[in-house]
C-alpha cells in the first residue's frame, strides 16, 4: 500500500511580500504511523500542513495523500478528498462556537459521503467518541462556545476521528493546554488513533512528548526554508 | 445542518444582524407605504368626480377650470352668462346640466350655489352619490347643506345659523341674510366635504344690496321682501353636464368651445384630472424616488456589515475549508446569510406596513379623505419584496467573492 503521505521535490512560496517559501526534497509517512514534527515557531510547520491538506498547492513537485496526487484533482474534488481522508485539529478555536457539539463533530461528514457511510449511525458514533475521549455525557447538545478549552480540543479530536479517516493532522493541538491536560489529551488521542489505525502527523515546538510517537523529526532535517533577501 | 449552522452564525452576531434587518425592514415598509399612499392618492384623486361628461366654464386653462369648479382652488377669471347657460341646456345632446356659482365663503370654507340636481348627478368613486347624514336638502331660499368637514370643523348642528361672506377670505359679511343649516352630508373624501352648498337663488339674494363687491350704503332689504324678488342669476361660474350618449360628448364639447356669443371652455373631467395628476404626481414620484434611495441605502448597509463581518469570521471560514467545504460553499454561505437577512427584513417590513396601515387608515381617511385599503399583498408588493431579496443576494456577492478569495489565500490555518 502507498504511504499515506508522500512529498517529492516539493516547492512552495506564499504570494505577497512576506514571500516565505519552503522546499521538501522527500518526506513520507506510512499508514498508521504517528510522527511528531518539531520546529520553531515561524519555521513553516502550518504551511507544510496546508500543503498536505491541499488548501494550498505546491508550485513544483508532487504531494500525494493515500497515493493520490492532490494537485491533479480539480478544486471541488480536492476539497471533498480532504474531507474524506484527513481529520484536522488546530492549535485552538477549532470549533464553530455557535454550533452544537454534535454539529461540530459531524461537520466534515457533510462534505464526505464515504466517510459518513463508514461512521454508520452518526449520532451514536459521535456519542461513542465523546465517551472515549472522557467528555461528559449530554455534552453533544451543548453549544461549543460553552466548553472549556480542554473540552474543545477533545471535541476537535472526536471530529477528526469520526468516520475513521486514514490520516489525522494536528497543528500544535496541546499548546493551549496546561501540562496535566496535555498528558490526558495525548493519552486519549493516542488510544483512539491506535484503535482506528489512523496515521498521525502532529507538529509542535515542544519536544517533551516525543516518546509517544513512532518517529520524531526536525523540520530542519528534511526541509529548506527560503526567505527572500530582505 | 449547514442551514442550521448558518442561522447559528447569524444569531451569534445578533446585534449587528438585528440592526441590518431593522434597516431593511424600515426601508421596505417605507417604500411599500409610499407606494400605497401614492396609488391610494391617485385612485382617490381620479375618483373625485365621476359621472359628469363635461365641465363648462369661461375660457381659461382646463386645469384651472377643473381646479376651481371641482377642487374649489383658485378663482374663475370670468363667468358664464345665464343666457349661454340656457343655450347649452337647450342643446339636444344635453341629458342633464347642473350650474355652479362660486365666489363666496363661510369662514375658511367655500360657498357654492347650485340646484338640487347637484345632489342627484354629482358622483365620486365611480358611482357613489352624495348622501345626507343629518337633516335634509335645501327646501327654503336660506337653507344650506354643508359638507362633513364643515360640520366637524365648525361644530354645526342642524338649524344653526350661518353668515355668508362675500368674496373669499373677506371680512365683509352678508350679515343681513342669516342662512340656516338644513342638512349635513356624509363624508365623501372629496372637496364637497369642505363646501357650504346653497341654492343658486340664495347667491343672488346675498348680493341684492351689493354692487361691485361693496355694500350699497344704508340699504337693507328685509328677507321677506327678498323672497318676492326675481332671483334669476345673471351668470354662473361653471356647469356640470351629462350627455344623452357618450358618443355625443365630443360633438357637444366642440359646439361649446366654438360658441359664438361668448368664449367658453368645455373639458372632459377625466382628461383634466390626468393632466392635473401629471403635475401633482411629480411630487409623489419624487417621494417614491427617495424611498427607493432608502432601500438602496439599507442594502449598502447590508453589504457593509457583511464586509465588516468577514474579518471576524475568517476563522469560521477556515474551519469550513479545513472540514472539506469548497470555496463555493463559503460563497454560498454568505449569499445565504444575506438572503436570510433580507428575507427577514422584508417580512418584518411587510408586517410593519400592515401594522402602520391598521393604525393610520382611520386617521388618514378622516384627515385627508384618503382611503388606504388593507388588502393581502398584491403582485406589485410581492414583486417589490422579491426584488429587495434578490437585490440583497446580488449586493452580497461582493463580500462573498472576497470571502471566496480570502478562503483560497488563507489556506486553512488562520493566524490567531
Ligand atoms: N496565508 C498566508 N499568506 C502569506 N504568508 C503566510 C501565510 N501563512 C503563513 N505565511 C508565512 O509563512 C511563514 C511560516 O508560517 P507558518 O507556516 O504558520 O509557521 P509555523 O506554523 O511553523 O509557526 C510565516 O512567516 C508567514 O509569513
Ligand atoms: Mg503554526
Amino acid at each position: 500500500m502507498a504511504p499515506i503521505i508522500s512529498l517529492q521535490d516539493v516547492q512552495f512560496r506564499w504570494p505577497g511580500r512576506t514571500g516565505f517559501g519552503l522546499s521538501v526534497p522527500q518526506f513520507e509517512l506510512a499508514r498508521g504511523e504517528a510522527v511528531l514534527l518539531l520546529g520553531a515557531s515561524g519555521s513553516g510547520k502550518s504551511t507544510l500542513l496546508s500543503l498536505i491538506g491541499g488548501t494550498v498547492l505546491a508550485s513544483q513537485g508532487t504531494v500525494r495523500v493515500a497515493g493520490e496526487d492532490i494537485a491533479s484533482l480539480p478544486g471541488g474534488r480536492r476539497d471533498r478528498f480532504r474531507a474524506e481522508q484527513i481529520g484536522m485539529i488546530f492549535q485552538q478555536f477549532n470549533l464553530l462556537p455557535f454550533g452544537s457539539v454534535l454539529d461540530n463533530i459531524t461537520l466534515p461528514l457533510r462534505f464526505a459521503p464515504e466517510r459518513r457511510k463508514r461512521a454508520g449511525d452518526v449520532q451514536r458514533a459521535a456519542a461513542g467518541l465523546c465517551a472515549a475521549l472522557a467528555l461528559p455525557e449530554g455534552l453533544l447538545t451543548a453549544k461549543a462556545a460553552t466548553l472549556s478549552v480542554g473540552q474543545q480540543q477533545r471535541v476537535a479530536v472526536a471530529r477528526a476521528l469520526i468516520g475513521t479517516p486514514p490520516l489525522l493532522i494536528a497543528d500544535e493541538p496541546t499548546s493551549a493546554l496546561d501540562e496535566t491536560a496535555q498528558g490526558q489529551f495525548l493519552d486519549l488521542m493516542f488510544q483512539q488513533i491506535r484503535a482506528q489505525r489512523s496515521g498521525l502527523l502532529m507538529v509542535s515546538h515542544d519536544p517533551r512528548m516525543a516518546d509517544r510517537f513512532d518517529r520524531v523529526i526536525e523540520m530542519a532535517d528534511f526541509l529548506h526554508v527560503e526567505r527572500p533577501a530582505a | 445542518m449547514i442551514l442550521r449552522l448558518a442561522f447559528g452564525s447569524l444569531l451569534a452576531r445578533a446585534l449587528t444582524v438585528t440592526m441590518t434587518v431593522l434597516a431593511i425592514a424600515l426601508s421596505v415598509a417605507l417604500f411599500l407605504g409610499v407606494e400605497k399612499v401614492r396609488t391610494g392618492a391617485k385612485a382617490s384623486f381620479a375618483d373625485t368626480i365621476s359621472g359628469t361628461d363635461l365641465i363648462v366654464g369661461a375660457r381659461s386653462g382646463s386645469v384651472q377650470l377643473l381646479l376651481y369648479s371641482v377642487f374649489r382652488i383658485g378663482n374663475a377669471t370670468n363667468n358664464v352668462t345665464w343666457q349661454s347657460y340656457l343655450d347649452i341646456s337647450a342643446r339636444p345632446e344635453v341629458d342633464w346640466i347642473v350650474p355652479i356659482s362660486l365666489g363666496d365663503s363661510h369662514r375658511q370654507f367655500r360657498v357654492m350655489g347650485t340646484t338640487l340636481g347637484f345632489f342627484e348627478h354629482y358622483k365620486y368613486r365611480r358611482d357613489r352619490g352624495l348622501e345626507v347624514a343629518e337633516g335634509k336638502l335645501m327646501a327654503d331660499l336660506f337653507d344650506t347643506v354643508i359638507g362633513a368637514d364643515v360640520a366637524q370643523a365648525l361644530g354645526y348642528q342642524i338649524g344653526d345659523p350661518i353668515v355668508v361672506a362675500h368674496g373669499i377670505a373677506s371680512f365683509t359679511e352678508h350679515k343681513d341674510q342669516p342662512f340656516r343649516v338644513a342638512g349635513i352630508l356624509e363624508k365623501t373624501g372629496t372637496p364637497v366635504d369642505r363646501t357650504v352648498i346653497v341654492s343658486l337663488q340664495a347667491i343672488e339674494a346675498i348680493h341684492v344690496d351689493w354692487q361691485s363687491g361693496a355694500k350699497i350704503p344704508g340699504k337693507t332689504t328685509p328677507a321677506d321682501k327678498i323672497r318676492q324678488m326675481d332671483l334669476t342669476p345673471k351668470a354662473v361660474t361653471a356647469a356640470l353636464v351629462g350627455v344623452t350618449s357618450p358618443l355625443k360628448t365630443f360633438a357637444l364639447q366642440r359646439k361649446i368651445n366654438t360658441y359664438p356669443e361668448e368664449p367658453l371652455l368645455a373639458i372632459l373631467p377625466g382628461v383634466a384630472l390626468q393632466e392635473l395628476w401629471g403635475i401633482v404626481g411629480l411630487a409623489e414620484t419624487a417621494l417614491l424616488a427617495v424611498s427607493v434611495m432608502v432601500v438602496i441605502t439599507a442594502l449598502i448597509g447590508l453589504m457593509a456589515t457583511l464586509f465588516a463581518s468577514l474579518n471576524e469570521r475568517r476563522r469560521e471560514m477556515a474551519i469550513y475549508r479545513a472540514m472539506g467545504a469548497s470555496p463555493r460553499v463559503i460563497l454560498g454561505l454568505l449569499v445565504l446569510e444575506a438572503l436570510m437577512t433580507t428575507l427577514l427584513g422584508a417580512l418584518i417590513g411587510l408586517a410593519m406596513l400592515y401594522l402602520g396601515l391598521w393604525i393610520a387608515q382611520p386617521l388618514v381617511d378622516s384627515a385627508f379623505g384618503l382611503y388606504l385599503p388593507i388588502e393581502p399583498p398584491g403582485l406589485r408588493e410581492l414583486g417589490v419584496l422579491a426584488g429587495v431579496i434578490a437585490a440583497g443576494a446580488i449586493v452580497s456577492m461582493l463580500p462573498a467573492l472576497r470571502a471566496y478569495r480570502l478562503s483560497l489565500a488563507d489556506g486553512m490555518m488562520v493566524k490567531t
